[in-house]
């Protein structure tokens, strides 16, 4: 290990959506490289270690050749001016400073902007639309929850640090002896790691969450459910009617909820039931409800779109204005029904994970891949930029699952531009480009 | 390009600076008003236009998680009122809630210039910040929620007055924020510790912290005129909605003695009757209350039929309408600053309640006798849209119109007010008053809200109309900081306003006290919370104004 040591105190780890801002981490500077990451679980100090740079990685490549990233730009702004249905996906694992370049330009070039969240908590989105919530921001489950209830998730293992930070270990305002004033309960169809936490594990059966949560709406409203229920969802009567008699009875009720609720049968039906059901509960007591969202900055991409557009995503701007319909502009969509002609993927690697006709489509239009590692996406695509990792190298804007804005503290420079330059650079250009465009259809000379 | 300006011949509205409707040339350079300006400057003829400075807008929500989850929530209203893009202009959707670009854009469609986000909690403010900053053509600020502030109840329960002045002045300079804003102070922590009940009195004291709204109302008054903000503290006063309520808004009032208060939306502080029952209008009580006492300053807030959309830190408030609409609803609480509760909703004319609020606030405008102290709002979007500011004008210059919609509403309710006996007409200088020159001063924003020399180059140029509707709806030029941002009618250039802060100095020795705080109860980091200067973008530092 070199001399050259460099210390940043209260970084912020983008790896989760639990967003911790208390990572302390050391640098060796001459290597480049994160030694340590105090405050960091597995997963964050997996994603601080092995973070390095590839210096043989070119910075801009057009069709796999590597050029200068001024031609990437002048390319990745021609191939988007020219597109009849461009789309603009991703955008998880980046900066808000980054995400509101991607709306501009696609404000610009008409298309459709679209976010990881489609396929994470679009549904949750969408019931939110329908039924609003009654939420609040982690630091309030710390100081208040004395009922705290996990629905179709694992945080132990996807967001090892929620238990320990926000939801059962942390002592706070009103609940000083921490995992001793409160109740933990598990709801999932699989018994995960998390369950071994919690005080209470219920197991329904596979795709009965809404029967389940349904039943527990109907008592909390006073109304009568049959026995049946427990041959309906697998868990008996008695122990609905005494979660609903806790739930009912503790002083700050939560209920965090995971993929596992939003993207099995039922979808934004069953965020809805759930996000009624804590809003139901209010009548007897405060209760709040939340998704345990993902990427680092996913809830941070909702925000910028919603405030820019006024829909959180799948967003279409081909009249010249923003017009929202998932189903219809959501990527995975789009692309199925071959409609797009050009792709900008941001921060993500769809061409791993999409359903199989969205990856065929991907292979037959140009695609623009910024992207900080190697990625099927970026291999395919006709225009890679190789970027900077927000959080370790570069500063910006990250919301917390919970909507909490925090800034980033980088450990070391990237000799990579950051998803912003790139960004702004491309937005610049093809601004020009639709003007010359416009000039040229309404006769004027440029 | 010069950037010299002549707005020759028109009639200008300049009450600040006693100008009545004199035609005369308003010169600008490099944004700012001077006295004159050499040949080469640019010349719109104003003849037969009205000249003013740019509107102000003391009281509004326009940007943060609340507004930005109001937006998320009424999709179905965004896709009735698209905003398209122009060549100079990004493209958004309107509604009660408008998307950033789109709220910039219709403030200055109505010739306002300048506008404050009333209620912000500083975990949220940097989120606020970056939407301002894609809030374009309008200067901007906002006012810190502190009357729920958990660190600072326990320092006033414990009588630490010195530390609670340094503790506001840092919150002040971590949040960027303009001035504080109480809103239902001592209200959070009935609502959100168990009960879902709310302080009813504001001598009523929290079983936590065993200090009343008074207390807290009081103690603010002090540290803000200590620290010379600029603006006092803001008020949303307690009961706020409910019937009954303007003894607590005149106790208020009197909690202040003589030392300068901004009472909030002052419409929905003002009823009489019993609570739980029908309210009735107390607005004559209350503005003769304000009237007499000069130390006393409020926006109107004022009631508009139609759609709206209640967005407030006074979240048991929320959730007793969400009992009436039966409809969504979004409460959140934020860790020790504040509650927030949403519910979109809809003020009709057939309704006794919503008839009778509409003519409380037009009341309290008819029976002010000070404009200067009794400024225009409908605490966008609370009362309704800041897009019907053009209508709420008519309906104060001209009796006629007046009474014609009187026709239309719940005639039990209007049998129950006073309206109709009162014949006042607003002048065009006393309505550049209520929406300029008033809430500028209110501010403490000395180059604001008037075309002296020095004064902010912001000016709003309409075509002389009979139909003040109209006149006020569509200005033929919107000058930002020297720029014509509007010019006959039409968008000519895209221009982001710059943010207005008070930030205060503070003594460090302050952070040694509230850091242990953050580590025990709040979920981010001390170091993290602070809003780095990299935010304001564009930003103008608003003075202490010491008396
Ligand atoms: S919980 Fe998530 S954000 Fe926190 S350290 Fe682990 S991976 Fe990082």
């Amino acid at each position: 290990m070199s001399e050259n040591i460099k210390t940043v105190e209260s970084a912020t780890c983008t790896f989760c959506g639990c967003v911790c801002d208390d990572m302390d981490l050391t640098i060796d500077m001459d290597e480049k490289k994160i030694t340590k990451a105090k405050n960091a679980c597995i997963l964050g100090k997996a994603w601080f270690f092995e973070h390095t740079i590839d210096h043989d990685r070119p910075k801009a490549m057009i069709d796999g050749k590597e050029v200068p990233v001024e031609d990437a730009i002048e390319e990745a702004a021609q191939t988007l001016t020219k597109a009849k249905f461009p789309i603009t996906y991703g955008l998880s694992d980046t900066t808000c400073e980054a995400q509101k370049e991607a709306v501009a330009i696609t404000d610009l070039i008409k298309g459709c902007i679209d976010t990881t969240t489609s396929v994470c908590h679009g549904p949750s989105g969408m019931a939110f639309q329908g039924v609003g919530e009654s939420t609040m921001t982690l630091g309030e489950v710390k100081n208040r929850a004395d009922l705290v209830i996990y629905w179709g998730g694992n945080p132990a293992e996807s967001h090892p640090r929620h238990f320990g930070r926000y939801s059962v270990m942390p002592k706070g305002m009103f609940v000083p002896n921490g995992k001793k004033d409160r109740h933990i309960v598990m709801v999932d169809v699989r018994k995960t790691k998390s369950a071994g936490v919690c005080d209470q594990f219920i197991q329904p059966k596979p795709g009965k969450d809404f029967e389940l949560l349904w039943a527990l709406r109907a008592l909390v409203k006073g109304k009568k459910v049959s026995k049946d229920i427990e041959k309906i969802t697998g868990v008996s009567l008695q122990t609905i009617e005494e979660l609903v008699d806790r739930m009912k009875n503790c002083r700050f009720g939560v209920l965090f909820f995971g993929m596992g609720l939003t993207m099995t049968r039922g979808r934004h039906f069953n965020s809805g039931a759930l996000l009624s059901l804590a809003s139901d509960l209010n009548e007897f007591t405060h209760f709040v409800a939340k998704p345990v969202r993902g990427h680092g900055n996913v809830t941070g991409a909702d925000n910028v779109v919603s405030w820019q557009t006024g829909y959180p995503f799948g967003v279409n701007f081909s009249h010249g204005f923003p017009r929202f319909n998932p189903g219809e502009f959501t990527t995975v969509d789009v692309l199925s029904r071959g409609d797009a002609d050009a792709a900008m993927i941001i921060a993500s690697d769809p061409a791993s994970n999409f359903p199989k006709a969205a990856i065929d489509h991907m292979h037959r239009i140009p695609i623009i891949s910024l992207d900080t590692k190697q990625t099927v996406t970026s291999k395919l695509a006709h225009v890679a930029f190789a970027t900077s990792t927000y959080g370790i190298n570069t500063t910006g804007t990250v919301y917390r699952m919970d909507d909490v804005p925090i800034t980033l503290r980088p450990a070391f420079e990237s000799p990579f531009p950051s998803d912003q330059e790139i960004l702004v650079g491309i937005r610049k250009r093809v601004h020009e480009l639709v003007k010359e465009k416009r000039n040229i259809q309404s006769g004027a000379s440029a | 390009m010069t950037n010299e300006l002549r707005i020759a011949n028109g009639k200008v509205y300049d009450p600040a600076n006693n100008i009545d409707g004199e035609v005369r040339d308003i010169c600008v350079k490099d944004g700012r008003i001077v006295d004159s300006v050499s040949d080469s400057a640019t010349v719109i003829n104003a003849h037969g236009n009205i000249v003013m400075p740019g509107g102000v807008d003391i009281h509004c929500h326009i940007a943060g998680p609340k507004v930005n989850l109001a937006r998320k929530l009424q999709p179905e209203d965004h896709r009735l009122d698209p905003h398209p893009a122009t060549e100079h202009t990004r493209s958004g959707t309107g509604g009660i809630v408008p998307s950033t670009f789109a709220t910039g854009y219709r403030y200055a469609t109505l010739g306002y210039t300048t506008a404050f986000d009333a209620a912000v909690p500083p975990l949220a403010a940097r989120h606020v910040l970056e939407e301002l900053h894609d809030t374009p053509v309008i200067d901007k600020g906002y006012y810190i929620l502190l009357g729920n502030n958990i660190f600072l109840q326990n320092l006033i329960k414990e009588g630490r007055k010195e530390e609670l002045t340094q503790a506001v002045a840092w919150w002040l300079h971590a949040s960027k924020g303009y001035t504080c804003k109480l809103v239902n102070p001592g209200g959070d922590e009935p609502w959100k510790g168990r009960k879902n009940s709310n302080v009813k009195d504001i001598d009523e004291k929290s079983d936590e912290f065993e200090i009343s709204p008074r207390t807290i109302i009081d103690t603010f008054i002090d540290v803000a005129s200590e620290l010379g903000l600029p603006h006092p503290p803001h008020v949303h006063c307690n009961n706020l909605g409910h019937s009954g309520n303007f003894e607590t808004t005149i106790e208020t009032m009197k909690t202040a003695g003589d030392r300068r208060v901004h009472i909030a939306h002052i419409q929905f502080n003002s009823y009489a009757g019993e609570v739980g029952k029908n309210p009735l209008s107390a607005g004559r009580e209350i503005i003769e209350y304000i009237n007499d006492h000069p130390n006393i300053s409020c926006d109107v807030g004022q009631v508009m039929f139609g759609k709206s959309t209640i967005m407030t830190a006074d979240a048991p408030l929320a959730y007793m309408l969400k009992g009436y609409t039966h409809a969504k609803w979004v409460n959140v609480d934020t860790e020790c600053e504040s509650g927030c509760g949403i519910a979109p909703f809809n003020y009709q004319e057939n309704i006794y309640t919503h008839a009778l609020q509409w003519a409380i606030g037009l009341e309290i405008f008819l029976l002010s006798k000070d404009p200067w102290r009794v400024v225009l709002s409908t605490d966008h979007p609370n009362g309704g849209s800041f897009m019907s500011y053009p209508k709420l004008i008519k309906l104060l210059m001209d009796k006629s119109f007046r009474d014609e919609e009187m026709k239309r509403v719940n005639q039990k309710a209007m049998a129950k007010t006073f309206l109709g006996e009162l014949d006042r007409e607003y002048t065009l200088s006393e309505i550049a008053i209520i929406t300029r020159a008033g809430p500028a001063k209110c501010l403490g924003l000395k180059n604001k809200g008037h075309l002296g020399i020095g004064a902010d180059a912001d000016i709003t140029i309409y075509d002389e109309q009979d139909d003040k509707e109209l006149m006020f709806n569509a200005p033929r030029y919107v000058i930002k900081s020297g720029h014509a941002v509007i010019a006959d009618y039409e968008f000519t250039t895209d221009f982001y306003g710059k943010t207005l802060h008070s930030t205060q100095e503070y003594d460090p020795a302050i952070e040694d006290i509230i850091r242990p705080f953050f580590d025990d109860y709040y979920s981010i980091r001390f170091d993290n919370y602070a809003v780095s200067d990299a935010y304001l973008h564009d930003h103008e530092f608003i003075p202490a104004q010491k008396s």
